[in-house]
């Protein structure tokens, strides 16, 4: 499972392993009933104490998006549809939180930065949309 | 319920009139990693030689399964893994013969893991100790540290000067003390990162004092890295309340901080500041601002 951990960022490891087990199922790079490594190995692989695997495990389980079968392993549940809508969501506002308090920062007003959202997403669409039409060509 | 391993009360420790541990209250629980940091001279290898009876307090009590090391060094020892810094092992003896040396001492060691280990480490059991590496040293003692599957398992600067292969076989043996049998583990280590990846409690010795204990994801929440920008210009840096650390120049500070957030964004703002951002310090950053707190103070008095 590819998961990186970062320290500089002051995000605990576990919510670390949350998120990004989050984002690798409602991206579909993990599907559901695929089994997750075992806690051990988990631990091994990120060299984290194995109760960090088993914290972040837990907190998967109770938010819906993995379980356990008994004696057998750890698993992605079948909640996809519903996780990927929150989680997406998810990534991109915090994204935007960084985006509004730096715009705070230049003394920019949301609406100033709505527009300027607007302007890019209109000149990004021209760059790209002329190599498409000249395909066409 | 939580097993209570190790049960250390005010320990207190002179070499003649310098004190080397004062008031130390420590308590380590089964199945957990206790990381243990402080500057050289701080009093870890003192503290640890008290788990293991080679050092008698001069004040408090130490309790290790309930037992007195010093009283009981046999009942505690069969019991606990050890490896120290210097990885001092019998010279003359070969790996095997080391092998079956400490087997001798623990009926419960675990000729399967011991064998498992060596091949892992490609260790040649029939090399004498004084013709390994300082890597291969590291291995076997580790080996004879963890293949009698000690209910405590101790090291003491285990990763010091080893390259990044055997520190991560030292990690591996953690985990395993850990997943696999919900052991004990306390080490200590100044590589912070280390630190912070394998515990799951931290304590920070300052001159011979418990400076902060605790579970590390609370102990890194009771400390915020903030990035703040004044109106004012500032060539020293202002003095704000909870601040512990400051670095930057001018307009633009970053600080460290405990306590109270509201205590600190209230001084911020009685400085004309904003709070930009804030996050939960690293350990490396409360390691680092409480040394220069502790200088700080030493160059005061």
């Amino acid at each position: 499972m590819d998961i990186s951990i970062n320290l500089s960022d002051g995000v605990p490891i576990y919510r670390q392993i949350v998120n990004q087990v989050k984002y690798l199922v409602a991206s579909g790079l993990l599907q559901p009933g695929e089994e997750l490594p075992p806690i051990r190995t988990l631990a091994l692989q990120l060299k984290v104490t194995p109760n960090t695997i088993v914290k972040a495990y837990g907190e998967l389980e109770i938010s819906g998006v993995i379980h356990k079968r008994q004696g057998s392993g750890t698993f992605v549940s079948d909640t996809r549809p519903q996780l990927a809508i929150r989680e997406r969501r998810r990534v991109i506002e915090q994204r935007i939180d960084a985006l509004l308090a730096e715009a705070h920062q230049l003394n920019f007003t949301a609406e100033e930065l709505l527009k300027m959202v607007r302007d890019r997403k209109t000149a990004m669409d021209e760059t790209t949309a002329e190599p498409i039409e000249a395909k066409k060509k | 319920m939580e097993q209570v391993t190790v049960d250390i009360n005010g320990l207190s420790r002179a070499f003649g009139s310098k004190t080397a541990l004062h008031d130390v209250t420590f308590r380590a629980t089964a199945g957990k990693v206790h990381g243990l940091v402080g500057a050289n001279g701080a009093g870890k290898t003192t503290f640890i030689k008290h788990l293991l009876g080679l050092l008698r307090a001069t004040g408090g009590s130490v309790r290790v399964f309930g037992l007195d090391p010093v009283r009981d060094p046999v009942g505690v020892l069969s019991r606990v893994g050890y490896l120290s810094e210097e990885h001092d092992l019998p010279e003359w003896m070969r790996v095997d013969e080391l092998m079956s040396y400490t087997q001798a001492y623990h009926p419960n060691w675990d000729a399967k893991y011991a064998r498992e280990l060596l091949d892992t480490f490609a260790l040649d059991p029939a090399k004498k100790i004084k013709e390994l590496s300082k890597g291969m040293r590291a291995q076997a003692g580790l080996i004879a540290a963890v293949a009698h599957r000690p209910e405590l398992l101790i090291l003491d600067e285990p990763s010091s000067g080893l390259d990044a292969m055997v520190r991560r076989d030292i990690l591996d043996a953690i985990v395993r003390a850990v997943a696999d049998d919900g052991r004990t583990v306390i080490f200590s280590s100044h590589l912070l990162d280390e630190v912070e990846r394998m515990s799951d409690h931290v304590t920070l010795l300052q001159q011979g004092r418990v400076a902060v204990s605790g579970e590390l994801d609370e102990v890194r929440r009771g400390f915020q890295r903030s990035r703040i920008h004044f109106i004012e210009h500032f060539d020293k840096a202002p003095v704000l309340e909870t601040a512990l650390a400051m670095e930057g120049g001018g307009r633009a500070w970053s600080v460290l901080h405990s306590g109270s957030i509201e205590q600190f964004r209230r001084s911020v703002l009685a400085r004309g500041g904003e709070i930009v951002e804030s996050r939960d310090a690293t350990l490396e950053e409360i390691f680092l601002a409480s040394a220069g707190r502790d200088r700080q103070q030493k160059e005061a008095a």
